[in-house]
């Protein structure tokens, strides 16, 4: 059957071409995902922990991980920021340079400046906390292909807070190079952290 | 009044999707001042495809297609089937061809009757019955492999490719399904044939639906990587897609094959 025939060949063939679409992003090499090409650079506009406005470029000069949260988050968050602060104190040992991690607050509403700050000592000097009015927050996350939303408020005015669980991670330069997600082991985070402070 | 602005507005502008449901919706109307009468039902049914595959793209809900799973694979349910086979079955050649300027019209025996004809045996093997199917449930199963899926729903470039492979694929195997012109390009398949090629690709999608259904993993990490559209169970969130991407998918073969039935019983009492 000639169709057969056709079917044969031209199967293998668009495979090949949907592999390579996909194959040329995301960068390899990376011990959790590489997202060279598939996000854009880091670029924002927020309030920090200390009340001050920060900007990307204020984070320019070292690699920066960037996690969207909240402080009442009871369980995503603490532990996404107790494993990054793992990783970077194991690949902050051998390296000149500095690493940083960035703690979006998706919850403007209950995160102040001043709990932000207390939220963030807790883990590690190398986080720092910010945040912005919703609108704004909207944008970034936007940037970023993630997104939050807000539950119904129980009887004690507390509300769930949907978030991204990812990490960010943009090299020195504010490149996007890695995402880290709840399944990375903090060895594989340690690796791919120091891989990107060094070039 | 103002949600309704939110809803309508697109939460990612995307030109060549608003310029194609524009130019879909333009040259019908023209070809209908021009004197094609399709019809009020395949009118209507034209119409209702088209606006179904912007709804589902240049509104808000795309930004639920985008966190959500389960609006994800109502998305590519609108997209793969239920617009395109609403599109192919107004049959809306004649109607846009009437729409065209003669001298358009004329260009596939003007100077450039090689590029057509290249063209035309591309489209003829993508038509060939078997590679519809592979193709038809393949893009299904390609864009639902994890690693892939959380590509695509991570590059806002890579979100449109794939939503335009949805859309293509499914205006090509459900036009091969109604095709009823005899001078058509599209091979003319038997009844039969169109519902055999029917059953045979609900199968492999009904597999697929009760897979990710009945998972008591979480398959597709990208939502919780990205956040969803408002705080809810992953897994039941995975569980409603999966039922999407099962029961209605599976159901649209069994509506076109007694379309495709109904048509045949037509024919017959036309020609007695």
């Amino acid at each position: 059957m000639p169709e057969h025939s056709v079917g044969r060949w031209i199967r293998p063939v668009l495979m090949l071409a949907l592999a390579l679409v996909l194959g040329a992003c995301g960068g390899s090499g990376y011990q959790t995902k590489g997202i060279e090409g598939l996000l854009p650079d880091l670029a924002f506009r927020l309030t920090s922990e200390t009340g001050e406005p920060l900007t990307a470029e204020d984070l320019r000069g070292a690699p920066t991980v960037v996690f969207f949260g909240f402080t009442h988050c009871p369980d995503v968050c603490p532990t996404a920021m107790a494993r990054i602060a793992a990783a970077t104190e194991a690949a902050g040992e051998d390296l000149d340079g500095d690493l940083q991690v960035l703690f979006v607050s998706v919850d403007p509403g209950r995160d102040t400046p001043q709990r932000l700050a207390d939220y963030t000592d807790f883990f590690s000097d190398r986080v720092t906390g910010a945040t912005a009015s919703v609108e704004q927050l909207r944008e970034l996350t936007k940037r970023y292909r993630a997104t939050f939303g807000y539950g119904e408020p129980n009887e004690f005015g507390d509300y769930n807070v949907s978030h991204s669980s990812a990490m960010y991670v943009f090299d020195a330069r504010g490149q996007a190079r890695a995402l880290f997600r709840p399944s990375d082991s903090v060895t594989a985070m340690a690796a791919d952290l120091r891989r990107i402070a060094e070039g | 009044m103002n949600t309704l602005v939110t809803w309508l507005q697109p939460w990612e502008p995307s030109l060549p999707v608003f310029a194609a449901c524009a130019l879909a919706v333009s040259l019908y109307a023209i070809g209908m001042m021009r004197g094609a009468t399709p019809g009020f039902w395949p009118a209507l049914s034209y119409f209702a495809g088209v606006a179904l595959i912007y709804a589902v793209t240049q509104t808000h809900y795309d930004y639920y297609s985008q966190y959500l799973f389960s609006a994800h694979r109502l998305q590519h349910l609108v997209l793969h089937h239920l617009g395109p086979f609403l599109i192919a079955l107004a049959m809306p050649a004649t109607v846009l061809a009437t729409a065209l300027p003669a001298r358009v019209r004329a260009w596939p025996r003007g100077p450039a009757a090689p590029l057509f004809g290249a063209l035309r045996r591309v489209y003829r093997i993508l038509q060939q019955p078997f590679i519809a199917g592979v193709l038809f449930v393949g893009v299904i199963y390609f864009w639902l492999t994890p690693e892939i899926h959380f590509d695509a729903m991570l590059s806002i470039d890579l979100y449109w490719f794939m939503n335009w492979t949805m859309l293509l694929d499914g205006l090509l195997f459900w036009w091969l399904i109604f095709e009823r012109n005899d001078q058509a390009v599209t091979p003319r398949l038997s009844p039969g044939r169109r519902i055999l090629l029917l059953a045979l690709i609900m199968p492999p999608q009904i597999a697929l639906g009760a897979y990710i259904t009945f998972s008591g993993q979480n398959l597709f990490e990208i939502y919780d990587v990205c956040g969803r559209a408002f705080p809810i169970d992953p897994l039941l969130d995975q569980q409603i897609g999966g039922l999407i991407t099962w029961i209605p998918a599976a159901m649209m073969s069994v509506m076109a094959a007694i379309i495709v039935l109904a048509f045949r019983l037509q024919g017959r009492d036309s020609d007695a």
